[in-house]
C-alpha cells in the first residue's frame, strides 16, 4: 500500500456527478477534482448547472448519479458528519428579516455550538456591532455582508460561494476577497460561481466553465466534460 | 446530546425572539379569537345555563381556528430567505429545529389561550367552580397537543401553493380528539368537576401530547431533508 496519497486525496473530487429537474439535467455526468486548498471559479451563463454543482457539493441536493467526495470522505452518504466543515454562500441571504444582525449571528453561534466574538465579527465585514435594528431594514449589500460574517463564523473546510459578489460595491468586493482570501491561506478549499471572472481571478487560480450542464474549459485536474 | 439540546432552546428562542419583534402574529390571532368569543355569545342568547355549557367549546373553537393561521407563518419565517435550508445545512438536528419550533408555537398559543380564557369567563358569566390548577393543566395540555401535530403539519404544507388552506385540512381531523378532551374537560372544570371528571380528560391530552410529541419529532427529518 502506498503510504503516501495523490496530491488530490484530501481534495474536492466530484465524480461522474449528475442531476436533473423533471426531464432537464442541470449537471450532465462531469467531474474535475480540486486539490485542498486552493480556489476554482465556475463560470457559465444563467442556466448552465453552476449553482446545481454548489448545491450538490454543498449536500443540500441529492445527485441523481455520481458521487462528491472532500477528504475522501463520500459527502451525501455522510451529509450528517461533513455538513458542519462546509458553508455555502448563497444567492438567497438565508437571513432571519426581523432579528438584527447580532441577534442573527448569536442564534447561528448557538444552534452550531460555536464560541464567538460576535462584535469582532460585524467589524471584519464592515458593519456597526452597535446596530440594532431588523436586518429586513439592511440594504441588499448588507445582508451580504451579514451572510459572510456567518459564514466566517463557521471557518469552514470547504466553502461554497454563489455569486459572491452580487449587491456589493467596489469597497464590498475587496472586502469578500481579502476575507475569503483569509481563509483559504488558513487551507480553505474554495469553489466560486460568478459572472465576475476579472473579480474572482483575484482569489481563483482554477477556473471551469459550464455551458448546458456540461464543462466546456477547464483548468483542473481529472477533468471529464459530461455527457451530451 | 448537550448540542441537541442546546439546538433545541436556540431554535425556540430565535422564534420566540422574532415574535416579540414582531408581534403581529400573536394580535392577529388574539382579535379574531375575540371576535368569535363575542359572536358565540351573542348568538347563544343570554341564558345563564346555556351560555356556561358552551363556554369551555368556544374558548377551544377560538384557539384552534387561530392555531392554523399561527402555525403557518411560523414557517413562512423560515422560507422567506430560505434559512429553513441554511438550517439543514449549519448543521441543525431535524429533530431540533421541530422541537425548537414546536415548544415556540405551543407558548405563542398559550399566549393567546391566557388571554382569552378570562374573556370567555367574563363574557359567558362562567366562574371557575372547580380547581385552578386543573384549568391551567388543560390550557398548557391542549396548547401543546395543538403545537406538536400542527408543527409538523406546518414542515410539510408550508412550501405547497395554498398552505394556509391546506394546513387547517389535514390538521382539524387530527386534532379531534384532543380538543375533544381539552373542551370537555375545560368545561368540566369551569362547572365544578362534581362527577370527578377531568383527570380522565387530563389523561387523554397527556396520552395525545405523548404520541405526537414523539412521533413527529421522528418525521420531521421526512419534511426538511431530501431522501
Amino acid at each position: 500500500m502506498d503510504p503516501t496519497p495523490a496530491p488530490d486525496a484530501h481534495g474536492l473530487v466530484v465524480d461522474d456527478l449528475a442531476r436533473r429537474f423533471g426531464q432537464r439535467w442541470a449537471v450532465a455526468r462531469i467531474g474535475f477534482t480540486l486539490p485542498r486548498g486552493q480556489a476554482c471559479m465556475v463560470t457559465g451563463a444563467n442556466g448552465s448547472g453552476k449553482t446545481t454543482l454548489l448545491r450538490c457539493v454543498a449536500t443540500a441536493l441529492k445527485p441523481h448519479h455520481g458521487r462528491i467526495r472532500f477528504a475522501k470522505v463520500d459527502l451525501w452518504r455522510q451529509r450528517r458528519v461533513v455538513r458542519s466543515r462546509i458553508a455555502l454562500l448563497s444567492h438567497a441571504t438565508r437571513l432571519y428579516e426581523d432579528l438584527d444582525a447580532r441577534g442573527n449571528l448569536r442564534t447561528w453561534a448557538s444552534l452550531g455550538g460555536l464560541e464567538a466574538d460576535i462584535p469582532d465579527l460585524l467589524q471584519q465585514v464592515g458593519l456597526p456591532p452597535s446596530r440594532t435594528d431588523p436586518v429586513k431594514t439592511f440594504s441588499a449589500g448588507m445582508r451580504r455582508r451579514l451572510a459572510l460574517a456567518r459564514v466566517l463564523l463557521k471557518r469552514p473546510d470547504l466553502l461554497l460561494l454563489d455569486e459572491p459578489f452580487t449587491a456589493l460595491d467596489p469597497e464590498g468586493r475587496d472586502l469578500v476577497i481579502r476575507l475569503v482570501g483569509e481563509l483559504q491561506a488558513q487551507g480553505t478549499t474554495l469553489l466560486v460561481a460568478t459572472h465576475l471572472p476579472a473579480v474572482a481571478g483575484r482569489l481563483c487560480a482554477h477556473h471551469i466553465h459550464m455551458e448546458s450542464g456540461r464543462i466546456t474549459e477547464s483548468t483542473l485536474p481529472n477533468t471529464v466534460k459530461g455527457a451530451g | 446530546m448537550i448540542l441537541f439540546f442546546r439546538q433545541i432552546v436556540a431554535m425556540a428562542l430565535k422564534d420566540i425572539r422574532v415574535e416579540l419583534r414582531s408581534p403581529v402574529r400573536v394580535f392577529g390571532v388574539f382579535f379574531f379569537s375575540l371576535a368569535l368569543i363575542f359572536m358565540v355569545a351573542f348568538a347563544a342568547g343570554s341564558t345563564t345555563k346555556i351560555l356556561q355549557q358552551i363556554a369551555g367549546g368556544t374558548l377551544w373553537l377560538g384557539i384552534l381556528l387561530t392555531s392554523s393561521r399561527s402555525l403557518d407563518q411560523s414557517f413562512a419565517i423560515e422560507l422567506d430567505e430560505g434559512a429553513l435550508e441554511e438550517l439543514v445545512l449549519w448543521p441543525v438536528e431535524a429533530a431540533a429545529i421541530f422541537y425548537g419550533k414546536a415548544i415556540a408555537n405551543a407558548l405563542v398559543l398559550l399566549v393567546v389561550a391566557c388571554a382569552l380564557t378570562p374573556l370567555v369567563i367574563a363574557v359567558f358569566d362562567t366562574p371557575i367552580r372547580g380547581e385552578f390548577w386543573q384549568l391551567v393543566l388543560f390550557l398548557v395540555l391542549g396548547c401543546t397537543a395543538l403545537a406538536a401535530p400542527g408543527t409538523l403539519l406546518a414542515g410539510i404544507t408550508s412550501r405547497a401553493r395554498g398552505s394556509s388552506v391546506l394546513l387547517p385540512l389535514l390538521l382539524f381531523p387530527l386534532v379531534v380528539p384532543a380538543l375533544m378532551a381539552a373542551a370537555r374537560g375545560t368545561t368540566v372544570v369551569l362547572e365544578g368537576d362534581p362527577m370527578g371528571q377531568s383527570p380522565g380528560w387530563l389523561g387523554v391530552l397527556v396520552l395525545f401530547n405523548a404520541i405526537h410529541w414523539s412521533i413527529s419529532g421522528v418525521l420531521f427529518r421526512f419534511v426538511v431533508e431530501e431522501a
